[in-house]
């Protein structure tokens, strides 16, 4: 059986890799990819946990599964918005750079 | 709890029907907006009165048939407010008790009113100022007198509070009745504001006195609790704020209760609403002058009494105040023109002599005064409202004269139901009722009791003197009325005269119920004086010294010389030698100018108070404190400080690059995270 730590390990550095992609990259459709690795990260941690579980007392509890189909729900919810805004503004500007969207600062 | 035997479910119709009549009238005028048929009107609210005088009727009946020892009846509807467990519990129920003083106000009240009432269909009708006027008109009369009722039946201190105030309101919707006349409204709004005044004092002695009370161990408000209780209380002191002497708690709580005496029943200082009273229309006048605000002060005083017995310094302050309102007032009543202005200064004058009664210790003449003074006024409230309108609004007596020959019913029974009492005729209830008072005078040892003896008389004699003056100008002399008016002049209708025939036999009667011991074991009658016999087991009176016979005749005497050279005066002055009267009148015009006005009264608040209040609300309250802090630094201020702020400095954060504000919030949450970790 995979050690808990392994999966934590993982976990924190989809989750690290997420947002440094989330800062760094200029385009709007990699940030986005980012995001989901983010949300991804959290799901795999709640599966993890969940493992933990297992052989205790509350052996037949799938509550960080359960978790894990919300957060991936969210995330599709998510992308489908998204994507359509990204898709919206793409049309509208002719560029997928996020420096470009700053109209409305000060 | 109560014995059944002292139950009477009749009393809480008495207040409840007049007061739930002015809420059917709210609810038709105020919610629905559609007034009643003229006829619905005068049969509900004429009836309610009707109504509450037969079950005061009816209650006193019963009161009078009870044995000695259970001197009261007694109605709970519900527990009103109720507080605390055992020793420390408190309740004030919603309670109405008839004990001889209530019985014998509640019929004044119940009488005078639905005479009120009964006039009043005439006189508004007339009324076209206001076409809901009508009903407008009954649904006050009703409220006040419902107001006044359980003011006076109320069973503790707590629930005549509210009638207290809700007599105030009646003052104040009736006198401001036509209130699209700027000086109606004014007068209406003074009238309220001197009365909120007098509730002030009257909320603050409730409060002391409760607090006294509960510090001996007796939370109670109930009156009968509250007397029974009282014994422990009545020597209690506290030092002065210097040390140097002792103050009696009843001295302090007395004279907050004179103080909102003062205010309903108009005394000096607080007597300025009264004189613009005259605004309102005459039958509201005479409620309100002679049932309702005007007596409640002096029913509140009497309803204390034993608090009053042990209070020294209140009851000698009520006797000064009282002597002085008498005497001024009767001055005052002299010189007006106005015939309204003549009946609202003697209104002051007379409950000023009640006033002294009660200072003197003498409750049961200060309640014959106003009985008698009530049923005297009412009557010549009434005739003089017929007489105004007949003269079509004129009120200015140097317009009238004559009017004997025109309404010879209505100066038939002005003079002898109201003229004569008032001034004090032989054998009068009003010869009796100040003949009481002035012997309470010399019984009593009130310090400058000489002073007050003085003042009463001269009382006597100005008073005899503006009454008959008053009549001389409406209804003897000259005509002074213009020819038109004069040719549509005519006797009033039974509507009108019926009521004033009721008020002239109760004035009568009152000489009756009054009729003095010393003059009834002259003649042989039993139980003279009956009233003060009826009403003498439920006040404290101060103990009766027997006088020397010949301190009586001399009292006498005073009184029916004060009759005599008051009404000669006034006879010489205005029938026999106007051309005196005129010369005399040039001479000292200026002093008479300053009397009519009320000795400038009105001048002297407005100097004193109402322009310094004005200055202050202005300048301080609202230029400064509303439109420079509030406005200007709260409000302006901090929005035009965050304005500076965001235009200067934090207007740089919102630079509009997304991954700068992601960087800021993925740092903001890894702060929270590192503090709940940590």
């Amino acid at each position: 059986m995979v050690p808990i730590e392994h999966i934590v390990g993982l976990s924190a550095l989809l989750f690290t890799i997420g947002v440094v992609g989330a800062l760094v990259r200029r385009s709007l459709l990699a940030m986005l990819i980012s995001i989901q690795l983010m949300l991804n990260a959290a799901g795999l941690a709640f599966v993890g946990f969940n493992r933990i579980w297992q052989g205790s007392e509350h052996g037949q509890a799938i509550d960080g599964q359960v978790f894990t189909v919300i957060v991936i729900s969210v995330g599709a919810a998510q992308i489908a918005v998204g994507l359509a805004m990204v898709l919206a503004l793409v049309r509208n500007r002719d560029s997928m750079n996020v420096e470009d969207m700053s109209v409305l600062k000060w | 709890m109560v014995d059944e035997a002292f139950r009477e479910p009749l009393l809480r119709w008495i207040p409840l029907l007049p007061l739930a009549v002015a809420l059917l009238h709210g609810i038709s005028l105020g919610v629905l907006r559609r007034p009643w048929a003229r006829g619905a009107v005068i049969a509900v609210s004429c009836g309610a009165p009707l109504l509450s005088l037969l079950a005061a009727g009816i209650s006193f009946a019963h009161l009078v048939a009870l044995p000695d020892e259970g001197n009261l009846l007694l109605d709970v509807v519900y527990t009103w407010i109720g507080a605390g467990l055992g020793d420390a519990s408190f309740s004030a129920d919603f309670a109405f008790q008839l004990d001889a003083l209530s019985a014998v106000m509640t019929l004044l009240v119940t009488s005078v009113g639905l005479a009120v009432h009964v006039y009043a269909i005439d006189y508004m009708d007339h009324d076209e100022r206001d076409d809901r006027g009508f009903q407008r008109f009954f649904c006050h009369l009703n409220l006040t007198m419902g107001a006044m009722l359980l003011l006076v039946l109320a069973d503790n201190l707590l629930l005549m509070l509210a009638g207290w105030q809700l007599v105030g309101l009646g003052a104040y919707l009736l006198i401001g009745f036509w209130y699209r006349d700027a000086t109606h409204a004014y007068a209406g709004s003074k009238a309220f504001i001197v009365h909120r005044v007098g509730d002030f004092g009257l909320l603050v002695a409730v409060l002391m006195l409760f607090w006294a009370l509960s510090d001996v161990g007796a939370p109670t408000m109930a009156f009968r609790g509250m007397e029974a209780a009282f014994g422990e209380l009545a020597t209690r002191t506290f030092a002065a704020p210097d040390g140097s002497a002792e103050i009696l708690l009843v001295d302090v709580i007395g004279l907050c209760l004179v103080l909102a005496a003062c205010a309903k029943s108009a005394q000096l200082p607080l007597h300025i609403w009264l004189p613009d009273e005259t605004a309102s229309p005459t039958p509201a006048s005479a409620l309100i002058q002679t049932a309702t605000s005007a007596a409640a002060g002096v029913y509140l005083l009497c309803r204390l009494s034993f608090l009053f017995a042990a209070a020294p310094l209140a009851s000698t302050t009520l006797a000064w105040v009282g002597c002085c309102t008498a005497l001024f007032a009767a001055v005052a009543a002299a010189g007006q023109r106005d015939l309204k202005g003549v009946l609202a200064y003697s209104t002051m004058s007379q409950l000023g002599l009640a006033f002294l009664a009660v200072g003197c210790g003498a409750y049961t003449a200060a309640i014959f005064h106003v009985v008698a003074h009530a049923f005297v006024k009412c009557a010549l409230f009434f005739g003089a409202g017929t007489v105004i309108q007949s003269l079509q609004g004129e009120r200015d007596m140097r317009r009238m004269g004559a009017l004997r020959k025109r309404l010879p019913k209505t100066r038939f029974l002005v003079l002898t139901g109201g003229v004569l009492v008032l001034a004090g005729l032989p054998g009068s209830a009003g010869f009796f009722s100040y003949d009481e008072i002035l012997l309470a005078a010399y019984r009593s040892s009130l310090p400058g009791r000489e002073a007050l003896d003085w003042m009463a008389t001269a009382t006597a004699v100005f008073t005899a003197f503006y009454i008959l003056r008053c009549y001389f100008l409406v209804f003897e002399g000259d005509s002074h009325v213009e020819r038109e008016v004069r040719a549509h002049m005519h006797e009033p209708s039974n509507l009108v005269l019926g009521p004033l025939y009721a008020m002239v036999l109760l004035a009568v009667f009152a000489s009756l119920l009054g009729f003095p011991e010393f003059w009834g074991d002259r003649i042989g009658i039993e139980d003279s004086n009956s009233l003060a016999n009826f009403l003498a087991p439920v006040l404290s009176n101060a103990p009766a010294g027997k006088l020397s016979e010949r301190t009586e005749w001399a009292v006498i005497a005073s009184g029916a010389s004060g009759f005599m050279v008051g009404g000669l005066a006034a006879w010489w002055l205005y029938l026999r030698n106007p051309k005196l009267r005129a010369r005399v009148s040039g001479s000292v015009a200026t002093l008479l100018g300053l009397v009519r006005s009320g000795y400038g009264a009105d001048e002297i608040y407005d100097r004193a108070l109402v322009r310094p209040l004005l200055g202050v609300s202005d300048r301080v309250l609202h230029r400064g404190a509303e439109q420079g802090l509030i406005d200007g630094l709260a409000v302006n201020g901090l929005a035009r400080a965050i304005w500076l702020l965001a235009q200067n400095s934090l207007r740089h954060f919102q630079s509009g690059m997304t991954q700068g504000y992601l960087v800021v919030t993925i740092g903001g949450v890894l702060c929270i995270l590192l503090y709940l970790v940590r």
